[in-house]
């Protein structure tokens, strides 16, 4: 019974760790709007959400750091290989992307500061949101543990 | 917490605008900088930016690799009552021109005002998940 009151509570808490690291890659761009030959990456939420949900949050994130050893996600022969497509590979069905370039530059950097700064906007306003959700469902549960 | 290397990249970012913005005014003050008795006039400067990693994780900052000097000519001003003129009555100035400067200090300026931004946002969304639950 408990589980199915924290449920929602533990999707938020997921969906707040996603943003979070959205709202790092965007400012990462941001920081490099002027350095000539970055490529701005962008985080496809909706993926990463869906792995976050379905294959727990570690695996999600492995997906969204470049760092992952290899495809099935194991670094050791005596590690148990994830089930496809819970870790996602760059080019093909990945959370972590490049960002489309709206407008070629010389310099080869494909950073958009309008895009990127909307995009901050509104990934921090989302993050809000989901605080939100999160602050209320825990006063919500904590209301009828008090039965007051 | 992830969200605390935002203050890193976005630092990294205001620190090399900044020296951006340093080299510019230093090429402005030195605009109409007339050449010694070597003729060698002040050449206009200018930073070179590069990605850097910012800890273990996807994030990368910025910094700057190299200061380079402009190669353009330099100036050569008609003034022969000039003390410095030459022979010919030319006054050999800077290459700095001053209008691309001015365009590149806008550029600068507008570049750190945008990761003050994102770094305000950042402490704000990390003191409303301090107040998580209350």
């Amino acid at each position: 019974m408990f589980a199915n009151m924290t449920s929602g509570l533990d999707f938020q808490s997921k969906a707040l760790v996603l943003r979070a690291e959205r709202q790092r890659m965007i400012a990462s761009n941001i920081a490099n709007a002027d350095t000539p030959g970055y490529v701005a990456r962008d985080l496809n939420f909706k993926e990463a959400m869906n792995n976050a949900v379905g294959g727990g949050l570690t695996s999600a994130l492995s997906a969204i750091s470049p760092q992952s050893s290899s495809s099935d996600g194991t670094s050791n022969t005596r590690h148990i290989p994830l089930p496809s497509g819970s870790i996602g590979t760059l080019g093909n069905g990945s959370s972590l992307a490049y960002t489309a370039q709206s407008q070629p530059s010389l310099d080869g950097n494909s950073v958009d500061l309008d895009r990127e700064r909307a995009n901050f906007v509104d990934n921090s306003v989302r993050y809000e949101a989901t605080l939100r959700f999160i602050n209320s469902q825990s006063k919500t549960i904590l209301s009828a543990i008090q039965g007051q | 917490m992830s969200m605390f290397s935002i203050f890193n990249v976005s630092g990294s970012a205001i620190s090399a605008q900044s020296q951006r913005l340093n080299v510019v005014a230093s090429n402005l003050a030195n605009a109409d900088a007339v050449a010694g008795p070597d003729g060698q006039g002040y050449k206009g400067r200018q930073v070179v930016f590069e990605t850097t990693p910012m800890g273990s994780d996807a994030s990368s900052g910025v910094r700057v690799a190299a200061i380079k000097e402009s190669n353009e000519p330099l100036r050569k001003v008609h003034n022969p009552s000039h003390p410095s003129a030459d022979a010919d009555g030319y006054v050999t100035q800077s290459n700095v021109n001053p209008v691309e400067e001015m365009v590149n200090m806008i550029s600068a300026s507008r570049s750190y005002q945008n990761n003050v931004e994102v770094m305000n946002t950042a402490k704000t969304l990390l003191l409303k998940t301090l107040q998580m639950g209350q």
